[in-house]
């Protein structure tokens, strides 16, 4: 199996659900002609044709809004917001339409609309294009809210998007396009609702998601040299949440650190730290350690930036705290 | 037939003139008594929503469509049953002239289970996929950019199928609104826009809302052939729309239409609507009254004798009477049900 990038296996999962299903398509600000403003549809105008990779107007709320009327009548589209930060301007529709279609008709119509965007920092965009917005969109019912971190959940997570028949939000990372790895050949879905565990280990769990599990995967590679054995989760799905997963880790381990990129108040961090607490107190042999993104806006000189993101070193630091050693 | 100004390179002064009247003649006998009804059905409908809010019956938000009649009426009736409509939060009235069961929909407002929305929607978000009704919705302009889509969605299918999307004037001062007409010129959809001008966002006049107070010049700058029509007479506006109807569903392009209307009670039921406006303009407003004036037209014209016309105000409150019976009837929902619907089931 060969490996591949994180966008040649999002690419990957569009080409294959829009030759099966006539009724999905692409919409969004430079998915066509520019060929995807982070080439995740690089390719796909020449394929489908202009009817299904619509190139919009700079208007994210009424585009969001126009997928999502489009989604009422059983299309399935697949909108590009060009990064999570545009999502702010679209809020409305996604929160306020979208996501309460199904609820507030008494579920007589649906809304079955995939939103991918990137997030995430780090590469020098400062203040307003640097957010990690995913507790935002999560704490929306009717919302579904994803963030794979490799490949394969890449790919096998915007399939299941597609055919969810829910308004789906797909939460890309600007710094994982270019990651590396292995995706199961033929097809591949992977289910919402299920935390992956990326590393077994016995000392202490580690739970992350999106680009901080690479961060997670390297602190815990440190560790083990140290001897400490660390496993760690990826959420992969932020709504719904798989507790069992976590709480079972916990049992085994007595010890657990959250890393998120987010800031780390109100956070899903907290919503973790939250339900870890709420279900597996007693076998927690010490406090929950919380790894955040220091609350400021995001600033520009690199040394700054830095500093604001979590790195694998305060994650080592964390662990080593939670663990008293 | 409303006068219409085309787009040009310079936005002229130019007020179009309103369309007063409709000609009789054109139309059968059953056609017109079939609008005096259903325009009646509107009103005693909402007159008896209210004094059902007042006794409790009914929470929440609640706007009616008294005195908005002939625009609800003279707009629905010339759509097919497969074309769609969207709608805002005062959408009472266009629910039960589209058919939908008058019962479903008070039970709706009582928050029964056998309301349209399952007891889940309420006042401001009636609904019905059967008849193409794809809702009523709360935030001002919000529904705006979903119905471009259903007209995308039209498009995308190359079916013949038009979209309705009517709204405030106060919906057109909000960035939904400008954005969603945007694209349904840019891409050439099917949706016909209808502006219900009432005069006011709740105590806002239009004037002291919208820099532009001819709301049919809004569509203009996006290319969008802007229209004008006395929307307290039926036949003027059914008129109109059914001509736009199937322009729209022709050229597959978006027309926008500005319905001249007032609504006679307060913003909601929480409103007495009198701050804001003075008693000699409702006054004026009350004696161009769409339902009355239309009653007398037909008696004048000896379409209807008075002996039909209170016929037929029998028959509209008996089946209001039906609606309040069935949604007393009906339970409410079972709160175990209570999470049901937030996330559609897989098929
Ligand atoms: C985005 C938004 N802002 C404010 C409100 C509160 N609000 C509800 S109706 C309304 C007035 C809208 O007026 P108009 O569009 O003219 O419709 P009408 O009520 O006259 O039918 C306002 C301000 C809202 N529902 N949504
Ligand atoms: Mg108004």
């Amino acid at each position: 199996m060969a490996e591949i990038t994180y966008r040649e296996a999002l690419r990957d999962a569009l080409i294959e659900e829009m030759d099966q299903d006539p009724d999905v398509f692409i919409m969004g600000e430079e998915v066509g002609v520019f060929q995807g403003a982070y080439k995740v549809t690089e390719g796909l105008l020449d394929r489908f044709g202009e009817k299904r990779v619509v190139d919009t107007p700079i208007a994210e709320e009424g585009f969001i809004g126009i997928g999502a009327g489009a989604a009422m009548t059983g299309l399935r589209p697949v909108v590009e917001l060009m990064t999570i930060n545009f999502g702010m301007v679209a809020m409305d529709q996604i929160a306020n339409h979208a996501a309460k279609i199904s609820y507030m008709f008494g579920g007589r119509l649906k809304c079955p609309m995939v939103i991918r965007a990137p997030g995430g920092g780090g590469q020098q965009l400062t203040a307003q294009h640097s957010h990690s917005l995913d507790v935002w969109f999560a704490y929306i019912p009717g919302l579904k809210v994803v963030a794979p971190a490799v490949p394969a959940d890449a790919k096998g997570m915007l399939k299941t998007a597609i055919r969810d028949d829910n308004p789906v939000m797909f939460l890309e990372h600007l710094w994982l396009y270019n990651t590396k790895g292995v995706v199961p050949e033929g097809e591949h879905t992977v289910p919402f609702g299920e935390a992956d565990v990326k590393r077994v280990g016995s000392d202490v769990t580690l739970i992350a998601h999106s680009r901080m599990v690479l961060f997670a995967l390297q602190a815990a590679a440190q560790l083990s040299e140290e001897g400490i054995s660390v496993e760690v989760i990826d959420l992969r799905s932020i709504r719904p949440l798989d507790a069992e997963t976590l709480v079972h880790s916990v049992q085994k381990t007595n010890h657990c650190v959250i890393a998120e990129e987010e800031h780390r108040s109100f956070g899903v961090n907290a919503e973790v730290a939250a339900t870890i607490y709420e279900e597996a107190f007693d076998y927690l042999d010490a406090p929950i350690e919380r790894v955040g993104g220091v609350e400021v806006p995001m600033p520009y000189s690199k040394p700054l930036e830095q500093e604001v993101i979590p790195s694998p070193a305060k994650i080592v630091d964390a662990v080593k705290r939670t663990l008293g050693s | 037939m409303g006068q219409s100004q085309k787009p040009t390179d310079r936005i002229s002064d130019a007020e179009l003139p309103v369309r007063e009247a409709g000609d009789l003649g054109n139309y059968e006998n059953d056609q017109l008594l079939d609008f005096y009804a259903s325009m009646l059905f509107v009103r005693r409908f909402e007159e008896r929503v209210a004094e059902m809010y007042l006794r409790a019956k009914i929470g929440g938000y609640c706007h009616l469509n008294i005195g908005e009649e002939a625009t609800v009426v003279g707009t629905l009736k010339a759509l097919r049953e497969d074309d769609y409509f969207f709608g805002s939060y005062r959408t009472h009235g266009f629910a039960i002239v589209r058919d939908l069961a008058p019962g479903a929909v008070m039970a709706e407002l009582f928050g029964k289970r056998d309301g349209c929305a399952r007891g889940r929607g309420g006042s401001m978000h009636l609904v019905d996929p059967d008849r193409r009704f794809m809702g009523g919705y709360g935030i001002v302009g919000g529904s705006i950019p979903l119905s471009t889509g259903v007209a995308f969605a039209s498009k995308y299918r190359s079916t013949d199928e038009i979209v309705m999307s009517v709204f405030g004037d106060g919906a057109t001062n909000i960035g939904a609104f400008h954005e969603a007409l945007n694209m349904a010129s840019l891409w050439k959809l099917p949706n016909l826009f209808i502006c219900t001008n009432n005069q006011y966002g709740m105590g806002t006049s239009v004037a002291r809302a919208s820099a532009v107070t001819e709301l049919w010049k809004k569509g203009v700058a996006y290319d969008i052939p802007g229209y004008k029509v006395n929307g307290m007479d039926v036949l003027a506006v059914y008129q109109l729309t059914k001509k736009l109807v199937e322009e729209v569903r022709r050229t597959k392009e978006p027309i926008f239409v500005e319905c001249v209307t007032y609504r006679y009670r307060g913003h909601s039921m929480a409103d007495a609507g009198k701050n804001y406006r003075t008693d000699e303009e409702m006054a004026a407003w009350r004696k161009r009254d769409p339902v009355e004036n239309f009653r007398k037209r037909l008696l004048e014209g000896e379409i209807f004798t008075q002996k039909d016309a209170d016929a037929i105000e029998e028959e509209v409150l008996a089946k209001v009477q039906d609606a309040v019976d069935y949604a007393e009837a009906s339970p409410f929902p079972d709160v175990a049900d209570l999470q049901q619907f937030v996330y559609a089931e897989n098929a």
